[in-house]
């Protein structure tokens, strides 16, 4: 038979809007074996221990992004990272930061959304195509500018990591701008023009300072760091009406 | 949303952040540490004549212009910010003192670099 | 009538409870060296204006003990400073490619580093040559 079960110490931060004033710190003894994700510690907990503990989550394989937490005061995805990690100290799970908290474990998004509305976040094409004309051409390096921005699931582990947007809540962000930077490098987008007035703005890429968190904890490789500041040089030769000389019509940069 | 002004403080500090990335350091180590304890050149590399020959000259003025001016609104522009990371919420009046203070020592360095004759 | 009563958290001390935004704080710090020592180069310059006897007073100001401390302090926090920002410089840049494959950013970060092991050098070379 297999080792006896181990148990971890997991503590949660509560907030009940019913009833608590501020968040209070819950702890649960939780068992494990070497492939249980925190994800399934919660779950655990709502199944067997309190099933008032209130969380996201869906797929369970990080590609739908709603499972994003602080763990141990970093931001992760809960399916994708494992309580033996943390074994024999205890670790302590709370809502994303930066982001109002709802309840429990759950953040309020609705910033992040109408953000992402406002970039337009599909293909706007240079010109109109009919079906006869075929399908776009692409070749491996105009693919490349933009293919790793457009691994972005919107966890929003970025928006948790960076502390500009924490101190800014108006700043437009990592993810929303890494997915503006995604539909401008892309051949087949009309390019900076669409979205110029969401990326020249004070709280555009210019809020922010390359502190690079983001990239550190973006799950899926993406560098929403490279896309805003590659982005402040295009919004800079903008200003200076450089642009246009230098991008052929509708390409990006 | 209202267009940014940043692009002409972020070149600025661009062209201060290059220069201070490739030159700062040395430039450090030989006037603050090197030349004062005359260990690796000798000390005389900043005495009075050469120092005068090399502010008259205009490569060492364009050399002392872009250092002192470019480094300070690099320094400036960041200190800025700095203050926003710090929970320092001074906005425009801070903004005024910062570049102003780098303003204020381009100009007063052109200045006395015309001073100092050719 | 909502139930809702969002809970928005401090931002207190957030650069002190993560090592990696304590070393961002560290990086950005190092500008106020830099900033410091252009003022010590800046009042060098008044001092030449006013003549050998002012000058000579600030190079012998450049001699005191807590003078070398602070540039001993300076040169660390500006070689940071250079360190860090040819390791973020790619990230200002577009994929760029070399036969079909990307260039990785440290190779871009290399040459940053490199040029400033020239120009360093080559700084040097020029104040010794001054003889």
């Amino acid at each position: 038979m297999a080792d006896a079960e181990k148990t971890i110490e997991i503590e949660v931060l509560r907030y009940r809007p019913e009833q608590d004033r501020e968040p209070v710190v819950q702890t649960y003894q939780v068992p494990f074996t070497d492939d249980t994700s925190v994800l399934q510690g919660l779950q655990y907990i709502k199944d067997y221990l309190d099933g008032t503990v209130s969380f996201r989550w869906s797929c369970r394989m990080a590609i739908c992004g709603s499972c994003g937490m602080m763990i141990d005061g970093k931001p992760k995805l809960s399916c994708k990272t494992f309580l033996r990690e943390y074994y024999p100290g205890k670790l302590r799970v709370e809502a994303l930061s930066h982001f109002p908290i709802e309840r429990d474990l759950v953040v309020g998004i609705e910033d992040f959304i109408g953000k992402l509305e406002s970039i337009k976040p599909y293909i706007i094409p240079k010109q109109s195509r009919t079906l006869e004309q075929g399908e776009y051409l692409q070749t491996p390096a105009q693919r490349d500018q933009y293919e790793q921005y457009s691994s972005c699931i919107n966890c929003l582990l970025c928006y948790a990591a960076c502390p500009q947007y924490g101190l800014n809540p108006k700043f437009t962000g990592p993810g929303v701008l890494a997915l503006l930077h995604r539909y401008n490098a892309d051949s087949r987008d009309q390019g900076w023009e669409a979205r110029q007035d969401v990326a020249n703005a004070d709280d555009g890429v210019w809020g922010c300072m390359l502190v690079g968190y983001c990239s550190e904890v973006c799950p899926k490789g993406v560098d929403p760091a490279h896309a805003i500041n590659q982005n402040k040089v295009n919004s800079t030769l903008d200003y200076f009406g450089m642009l246009k000389f230098l991008l052929p019509k509708g390409a990006a940069k | 949303m209202k267009r940014a002004n940043e692009p002409i403080f972020w070149s600025l500090c661009g062209a201060g952040g290059v220069l201070s990335a490739l030159v700062g350091p040395i430039l450090i180590l030989l006037t603050g540490i090197v030349a004062p304890t005359g260990i690796g050149v000798p000390p005389e590399v900043m005495a009075y004549r050469r120092a005068l020959a090399f502010a008259q000259s205009w490569c060492g003025k364009a050399v002392l212009l872009a250092v002192i001016s470019l480094f300070l609104w690099h320094a400036m522009h960041r200190i800025y910010h700095s203050l926003h990371d710090l929970g320092i919420h001074a906005g425009a009046g801070a903004a005024a003192v910062c570049y102003g203070f780098a303003l204020v020592a381009t100009l007063a360095t052109a200045y006395l670099l015309i001073v100092i004759g050719f | 009538m909502s139930a809702r009563k969002p809970y928005v958290r401090s931002m207190d001390g957030w650069w002190r409870k993560n090592p990696y935004f304590t070393r961002y704080m560290v990086r950005e710090a190092s500008a106020v060296f830099l900033a410091v020592y252009a003022v010590i180069l800046l009042i060098g310059v008044f001092r030449l204006s006013q003549g050998a006897a002012a000058y000579g007073a600030w190079l012998a100001a450049l001699t005191n003990p807590l003078a070398i401390v602070f540039h001993g302090i300076a040169l660390l926090a500006v070689a940071y400073h250079a360190y860090t920002w040819w390791k973020v410089m790619p990230k200002t840049m577009p994929m760029l490619h070399v036969g079909g494959r990307r260039i990785p950013e440290i190779a871009l970060s290399a040459v940053g580093w490199a040029a400033t092991l020239a120009a360093s050098l080559v700084v040097y070379m020029l104040v010794r040559g001054v003889s």
